[in-house]
């Protein structure tokens, strides 16, 4: 057993962890969080990603003890401090950028880490950023208007179905 | 996943102690290694972590000019910080998987398992790099020794790759939407020496160089030189995205494609 620390969402957390313990199943189940799904567990889909050191990267592809001392942001740590839905959050609910909602924490950690590289994409970068992050209920359209109104912009134009 | 114990060194003297254990296994950004760990096509009793060795990260110039990438490098880095340097290299660096992986995977880790599909083992070949490792340097030519085997030694770690910087270069990718591998790639460099052309994702052997395209770029380096040639699909990889025959003329049309954008 490894025993790791590193700050989840801000608060220092520590654990003691297998070698083989993925960095999404130490939020899981080593601290509860379960905001971050596991889809595929194959690095495909993008449902677990969440961030290291400000760095999106795929959570059931990363071990927990490479973590260990690393900043990490998860989707609980993405609504504001009153418990209300953060701005990519909200707009997601605005913009209906969710169906069954299994994909959406790591969508929305994907777009958090786009916009903060990129404020005011294009939707050909939204769509191009969000590739590894796939939605099986197909509702792409709608996420990334959401992507795109929580980036400020006029979304009336973009297309939906 | 079998259980293994867990090492994170600093140094690369210390990383090179830990891979002397038995059964030790080096862990670049875990992007393939992890998936292979999870359907148990590897159990390394030791898994030792490159991502906390400061000195092996990084982009810089050398004082003959090439440019230096720390064999942890992330992707995502390399397409950042190789831009203004070697933008064909950066593009294809920027073109591997998806955002998250390029955050986590590394140049070491990309060459050191030879993916047949692989992008950055076309760049290193196509710019006869040196692969430096923690004992001796190794030519791109000496380094790739067919499906996922290298010249690598048990237990030696790729700590930087030195690219000579071409005048024009270019990378084209034809990409299987699923992986996001290469179906086929190919990546054309211009130096003053000649033209070199090498090939991922087509050959069952891994990368290689196309050498007739090379002698016909090196005496005139434009697409039309490109044209009359063709590649036998002998040996290519055939599976239910293409047939041998599709890869040899997709290698010609992305060889075509390569030059004219360069």
């Amino acid at each position: 057993m490894t025993k790791v620390t590193m700050t989840v969402n801000g608060k220092a957390v520590s654990g003691e962890v297998e070698g083989r313990t993925l960095l999404s199943s130490f939020l899981r189940e080593g601290l509860g969080l379960t905001g971050t799904h596991v889809g595929c567990d194959t690095s495909q889909c993008g449902a677990c990603v969440v961030h290291v050191d400000g760095k999106a990267v795929k959570s059931c592809t990363m071990f927990a003890a490479d973590a260990s001392g690393s900043a990490v942001r998860t989707i609980e740590g993405m609504a504001n401090a009153d418990g209300s839905l953060g701005t990519i959050q909200q707009a997601f609910q605005d913009h209906h950028g969710l169906q069954c909602g299994f994909c959406t924490p790591g969508m929305v950690m994907s777009a958090a880490a786009l916009l903060a590289e990129n404020p005011k994409p294009s939707e050909a970068d939204v769509r191009h950023y969000l590739e590894g992050n796939i939605c099986r209920c197909t509702g792409y359209h709608n996420i990334v208007k959401a992507v795109l109104a929580a980036s400020g912009q006029d979304v009336s134009k973009i297309a939906a179905e | 996943m079998y259980a293994f114990e867990f090492e994170k060194p600093t140094t690369i003297a210390d990383a090179v102690k830990a891979l002397g254990r038995e059964d030790a296994q080096a862990l670049g950004g875990g992007q393939t290694l992890i998936p292979s760990l999870k359907q148990r096509l590897a159990a390394p009793s030791v898994l030792v972590s490159l991502s906390g060795i400061k000195e092996m990260q990084g982009v810089c110039t050398g004082d003959d000019g090439s440019l230096c990438i720390g064999g942890a490098t992330t992707h995502a880095t390399v397409a950042k910080e190789a831009a203004a340097k070697y933008p064909a290299l950066a593009a294809l660096a920027g073109g591997i998987g998806d955002p998250a992986v390029r955050n986590k995977g590394t140049i070491g880790g990309s060459l050191a398992n030879n993916d047949p599909s692989a992008c950055y083992p076309a760049a290193v070949l196509a710019s006869g790099a040196t692969i430096v490792t923690n004992a001796r340097k190794i030519a791109a030519d000496d380094f790739f020794e067919g499906l996922f085997a290298t010249a690598l030694e048990p237990g030696e770690i790729i700590t930087e790759v030195r690219f000579p910087v071409p005048e024009k270069a270019n990378y084209q990718k034809f990409d299987q939407p699923a992986s996001r591998f290469a179906l086929t790639g190919v990546f054309v460099a211009k130096y003053a020496g000649g033209a070199r052309v090498a090939v991922t994702g087509a050959s069952e052997e891994g990368v290689f160089r196309w050498s007739e395209a090379e002698a016909a770029l090196s005496g005139n380096f434009s697409a039309d030189a490109v044209k009359g040639l063709s590649l036998s699909a002998d040996g290519m990889i055939g599976d239910l995205h293409g047939t041998p025959a599709y890869r040899a003329h997709l290698a010609k049309v992305l060889t075509t494609r390569a030059v004219a954008a360069s």
